[in-house]
């Protein structure tokens, strides 16, 4: 038998994407284990079915492309993608929603560019703010948290899914919400008045929260991530938010804790801005675009109009990255200083 | 305690070194044949300077240094030389390479070995020479010459001499066994560097797996007295590069594209020193080396004292291998070596390892699956790259970016690899990434080369044409003024017109047409005739048979014959332009027919009586006579040449005379 030439390295390490992408799955079962305890089983049938629909479309657009199925199917990052976005999604989203982001997701934003490694954005985020901004009704239908109204059952979820027109969904103004239309009270006032904000950002949300801050540090743990950009985007919403909370006054942004513990906190932190395809590359690049993040979640969420604002943050900053890698070139061992990529030349 | 400084990314790979320190070092012993490359190290190669048939002795130089940048070889032992040839090199493209092959006589016999013990008492440069003489290269896998490590400018001053005893890469042992065995030879190596290169301090840097040889060294120092600090700090891949372990015991960065001297260090390996050692105090030229032979597919893993030249194949036999469980065979380790093509290939002098694994110890890589950008291998790097830009400007082609990313600053450790989730051979792009551009700089430089030759060139022909032309103007200007002086001076171009003229009109006056004309004519006629001949016979053949071909013959006769006749005229022709007063033979055709009928005549004749003879000929003549005359006056009427009638009255008056002759023959009798 003839000996095998191949280049060095010759050893290889344990990690592989497949394993990532599976490690990202599990990291979301708290999170999803939280929703689904405080909202019913909405969120887990989002999951399932936008989970089958993205597998389906991902063989679909491989096919297309004439690219092997089965290998590409088995790294799960179409898995990531739609789970990711039906976590995002209201519970209780009838089936075609879920159909029109995951299509968006998994077509538009994925393969459209070229597949895995070559998007440009992040493909959860796009299915997102595609169907925010054409179904706007039904993507801020959010169910009432368990406490403050009857949580469905697992038949009303699925009737809710699929059988929309028979359905007649119970709907709550988040704490995000009340926050924006907040007049004139003070953060005291509001709080005792709307049992919705729970002890401190929530109710339900703050454990949400919690959950998918617990998966995020698991994930830290393993080393799928750095902490470079979910820690620099927690660490500009919690700075921002406690420059504007004003003492708690009428015209307050609200409370550090609030907006770290509130809406999309934790799983914009640690599931989106980590997406590696569609940051920054270095570890200090990785670090400005999480600030950068925080700082417009903040922005969107006191100024803007949507009920959250991590997707137009992360999406906005995608737009960015390459940008900040222009000028976030680590200094090279045996130069005196980094440089912005095009400033280099000359230094040979 | 010394502070130790650490460097960015890194790996901890399993380090599967226990294997092969479960003994000491062995003899490798004597292999059938020794191949010795002339280019075992950095630089250019050496030159045999020994004969095909010729005997060696052991230490014996069997080949020169080429330049400053090469050292010499050794016979590893006696023998005869019994090839000078191109063999299979331990190279990762697995090419050939001018070897010295040597066929040991099995007797060990040293040649003169100058040893000197008392080293301090000879100048620092002539140890440096000594070093250069013993063929000493990097030993640790790059293979620089030692020497040139060792002659800095004179202005130089090295602060700190670095042993390096790091040993990262996973599974080699060769300088741990060094410095638990020969820890005595590596201090007085590093002593003997320390007194050529005067450094401030010397170190011997070991990772602190090695707690064996970190003793024994540390043993060696204290009994040997030398001021040498052994630095121990914590294990992790690639400490042991050199401007790794640079970085960890100086907290210095040797400048990209510099060298350690730039930053006043000197690094040597610890193989390295015990070979220095060996070539100054015993004299001993670096014939030996140490090298671990471990993996899975060898049953007795373990590190052996090799001699230069020896088969990959020799030595895999001592440390029982087996073939059947290995498919890949690695020179070096398992991070930065490369693969064999054959056991065939030489141990040379930077090689440290021969790994054997086994497909459970070593897996086949599984195919590359996309890049994420995780941002695992810019971790990993230990150079501070961006390793997955740099795979996206290696796959795009997009060499200014790649330059702009420092591509060039790549040590290729393979950490980057490692790492990768994806499983993507980002080494292996790097290294054709940076052959491309090398490739592309060269080009660069002889296309830039030759733009200036070509400028030169234009610039050389304009200077010459302005130069001619001034030439031209002066003489024209002489020449005028030569006119304007004589006046009846004659003008030379018209002179010479003049003769050339002469000339051609000489050439034309003799020419040699007509005659050469006739030749070709009468050869033509020859040729003609003889084809008649045969012609004629083949039809008179057909005749007597009565073939069917009777028809065609006579037709090609009646044409060659046609043939003949013009050309014949021709002839005649020609001849009559040349003398045209001379001609008496009428028309060819006419002779021919006459002598024909003449010779028919002639032969009815002879059956006739001598009156009857003379009768018939005087006929003949008459009618001959009156035929000519006939022409003559149909000639004259149509007014014909000349030379024709002429002929036609000469034909005539012929006649007329010979038939007097005939009448007063036939009186007389």
């Amino acid at each position: 038998m003839a000996l095998m030439r191949i280049t060095s390295p010759h050893a290889h390490g344990a990690q592989r994407t497949d394993r990532v992408m599976l490690s990202v799955l599990i990291a979301t079962l708290p999170g999803v284990i939280v929703l689904t305890h405080f909202f019913g089983f909405g969120t887990l049938v989002n999951v399932i079915w936008g989970g089958l629909l993205g597998l389906a479309f991902e063989a679909m657009a491989l096919a297309l492309r004439k690219r092997p199925i089965a290998f590409y199917l088995r790294d799960y990052s179409a898995l990531v993608t739609t789970t990711l976005l039906c976590i995002a999604l209201p519970p209780y989203a009838p089936w075609w929603l879920i159909a029109v982001g995951v299509a968006s997701s998994i077509l538009l934003a994925k393969h459209l560019y070229g597949g895995l490694g070559y998007n440009p954005f992040n493909p959860a985020m796009v299915g997102y703010v595609i169907l925010l901004i054409s179904f706007p009704v039904q993507m801020t239908a959010w169910a009432p948290p368990r406490g403050l109204g009857e949580v469905p059952g697992i038949l009303d979820a699925l009737r809710a899914c699929f059988t929309p027109a028979h359905y007649d969904a119970i709907t709550m103004a988040t704490p995000l919400d009340l926050l924006r239309q907040n007049q004139g009270f003070m953060m005291e006032d509001l709080w005792s008045q709307n049992p919705q904000f729970g002890r401190w950002a929530g109710l339900g949300w703050e454990w949400v929260n919690i959950a998918f801050l617990a998966g995020g540090l698991w994930l830290l743990y393993r080393r799928v991530f750095t902490w470079h950009a979910p820690i620099g985007m927690l660490l500009s919403i919690a700075l921002l938010s406690a420059i504007f909370y004003d003492g708690g006054s009428s015209t307050s942004g609200g409370s550090p804790a609030f907006h770290l513990l509130s809406g999309a906190t934790m799983f914009g932190a640690f599931f989106i801005a980590t997406d590696p395809v569609s940051s920054a590359v270095s570890t200090r690049g990785r670090l400005i675009y999480g600030l950068l993040i925080g700082a417009l979640v903040y922005i969107i969420r006191v100024q803007g109009n949507y009920p959250d604002a991590v997707a137009f943050a992360v999406l906005i900053m995608n737009f960015a990255a390459p940008f900040i890698d222009h000028y976030t070139q680590p200094r090279t061992y045996g130069h005196t200083k980094a440089k912005p990529a095009d400033e280099v030349e000359g230094d040979h | 305690m010394r502070k130790i400084f650490d460097f960015h990314g890194g790996i901890h790979p399993v380090e599967n070194k226990h294997q092969s320190m479960q003994v000491a070092i062995r003899q490798a012993g004597l292999a059938d044949e020794l191949v010795l490359p002339l280019s075992q190290h950095i630089g250019a190669p050496a030159q045999a300077i020994v004969a095909v048939g010729q005997h060696v002795l052991k230490g014996q130089v069997i080949a020169e240094p080429a330049g400053f940048v090469s050292v010499p070889c050794h016979a590893p032992t006696s023998g005869e030389i019994v090839a000078i040839e191109k063999r299979k090199i331990a190279h990762p493209s697995g090419f050939t390479a001018p070897c010295i092959v040597l066929r040991p006589d099995g007797k060990e016999q040293w040649t003169d070995l100058h040893p000197t013990p008392d080293y301090l008492a000879i100048e620092r440069h002539e140890l440096v020479d000594i070093i250069r003489n013993a063929g000493i290269a990097g030993m640790g896998g790059a293979g620089f010459p030692t020497a040139v490590k060792l002659s800095p400018k004179p202005d130089t001053k090295i602060n700190t001499l670095i042993i390096n005893g790091t040993e990262c890469e996973p599974y080699i042992t060769a300088d741990d066994i060094l410095m638990r065995e020969r820890a005595m030879q590596i201090v007085a190596g590093a002593g003997i560097l320390a007194h050529i290169v005067q450094p401030d301090e010397v170190l011997i840097g070991v990772e602190d797996n090695k707690p064996e040889g970190i003793a024994a060294l540390a043993a060696a120092v204290a009994e040997s007295q030398a001021e040498i600090e052994v630095v121990t700090f914590p294990t992790k891949y690639p400490s042991g590069g050199e401007k790794q372990l640079i970085e960890i015991l100086t907290g210095k960065q040797v400048p990209s594209g510099g060298l350690p001297i730039d930053v006043g260090i000197v690094c040597q390996n610890v193989g390295s020193a015990v070979a220095i050692y060996d070539a100054v105090v015993h004299g001993k030229p670096l014939i030996s080396r140490v090298t671990t032979v471990t993996g899975e597919a060898v049953s007795e893993r373990g590190n052996f004292d090799v001699l230069l030249g020896t088969p990959v194949s020799h030595l895999l036999a001592q440390a029982g291998y087996e073939k059947k469980r290995n498919r890949r065979l690695v020179m070096g380790g398992p991070m930065m070596g490369f693969t064999l093509p054959d056991t065939s290939v030489p141990v040379v002098k930077t090689t440290n390892c021969i790994l054997a694994p086994t497909e459970q110890e070593l897996p086949t890589p599984p195919p590359a699956q996309a890049c994420i950008r995780c941002g695992m291998c810019a971790e990993a790097c230990p150079a501070s790259l961006l390793p997955q830009q740099l795979f996206w400007f290696a796959q795009g082609k997009e060499f200014e970016k790649l330059e702009q990313h420092n591509l060039f600053d790549c040590i290729e450790c393979g950490a980057c690899s490692y790492v990768c989730p994806s499983t993507i051979p980002l080494v292996q792009y790097y290294r054709a990434a940076k052959a491309e551009i090398v490739t592309l700089r060269q080009d660069h430089e002889k296309s830039e080369q030759s733009r200036l030759r070509f400028e030169a060139r234009q610039e050389r022909l304009e200077q010459e044409e302005l130069e001619k032309n001034a030439k031209r103007e002066a003489r024209k200007k002489a020449a005028e003024a030569r006119a304007a002086q004589g006046g009846a001076d004659e003008d030379p171009i018209q002179a010479a017109i003049d003769r050339a003229k002469a000339k051609k009109a000489a050439q034309q006056s003799d020419t040699t047409k007509p005659e050469s004309e006739q030749a070709t004519l009468e050869a033509s006629i020859a040729t003609i005739s003889k084809r008649l001949a045969t012609a004629q016979e083949k039809l008179d053949t057909a005749r007597t048979l009565g073939s069917d071909l009777v028809d065609a013959l006579q037709i090609g006769v009646d044409k060659t014959r046609a043939k003949l006749e013009a050309a014949q005229l021709k002839l005649q022709a020609l001849s009559d332009n040349e003398k045209p007063a001379t001609t008496s033979t009428p028309p060819v055709d006419a002779a021919q027919a006459a002598i024909e009928r003449a010779m028919a005549a002639r032969k009815s004749a002879e059956a006739l009586t001598p009156e009857q003879k003379v009768a018939a000929q005087r006929d003949k003549l008459q009618q001959q006579l009156e035929k000519a005359t006939k022409r003559l006056e149909k000639s004259r009427e149509s007014g014909e040449e000349e030379k024709i009638i002429t002929a036609l009255e000469s034909t005539i008056t012929r006649l007329q005379s010979k038939l007097a002759d005939l009448s007063s023959a036939g009186q007389d009798s």
